[in-house]
């Protein structure tokens, strides 16, 4: 399997996983200052980090699909994984300065 | 599954890809915003409560990603792990009803 799409399978995995547990905490609502305390520890801080950068590598990697797919663009793909690392980049730097 | 089952769970594969393309970019967005200055309970709830707009923006990310994920699964299983036939497709519906499930009760906690 290629890198690009074993790195677009793993984050989607990845996010599978994630998601029930995103919406479980989202879900109990008043009691998410109690939650809020707990992310704010460097380990989970740093998992955040990580599935904001797994979510933009999918993004960026299932643009890379869609344009393979629907766009005569074959011989653009390097420069399209180019823009899809940039794009992950980009997310994970603004939302690690953000924090 | 027949030949025209999976055609057309590629084409809603393809159809919610571009809608989360979107819902995702305009996410990573409202995440870098949201954790500016740190986050609190009533701060969120406070930017997010009663806002029809998010809510219904939401509810678009939540049944996208429902549909997204398990038919994005449904390969991964088979080729990792030789998962395959009926009740991988029913272990895959399952998945998506549990994620619109848990996806709307958040986003109904969260905006409504």
């Amino acid at each position: 399997m290629k890198r690009l799409a074993l790195i677009h399978r793993l984050s989607g995995v990845a996010l599978s996983i994630f998601l029930p547990l995103h919406f479980w905490a989202l879900a109990r609502g008043l009691e998410l200052d109690a939650f809020l305390r707990w992310t704010e520890q460097p380990l989970v801080k740093f998992a955040e980090w990580g599935i904001v950068v797994l979510l933009a590598a999918h993004l960026g990697g299932g643009l890379r699909v869609l344009a393979i797919e629907f766009l005569d663009w074959h011989e653009w793909q390097k420069s399209l994984a180019a823009v899809a690392a940039a794009i992950v980049l980009a997310s994970g730097l603004a939302f690690a300065l953000a924090l | 599954m027949s030949k025209r089952s999976d055609a057309r769970l590629w084409i809603a594969q393809r159809a919610t890809a571009a809608l989360l393309a979107l819902c995702v970019t305009v996410h990573l967005v409202t995440i870098v915003y949201a954790v500016r200055g740190g986050l609190s309970a009533a701060e969120i709830l406070g930017r997010t409560r009663g806002n029809v707009g998010w809510l219904a923006f939401y509810t678009v990310f939540v049944l996208a990603v429902a549909v997204h994920a398990p038919i994005g699964l449904r390969p991964v299983v088979t080729e990792w792990l030789g998962w395959r036939g009926r009740s991988r497709e029913w272990a895959a519906l399952a998945l998506g009803v549990a994620l619109a499930w848990m996806g709307m009760r958040a986003v109904l906690v969260l905006y409504a």
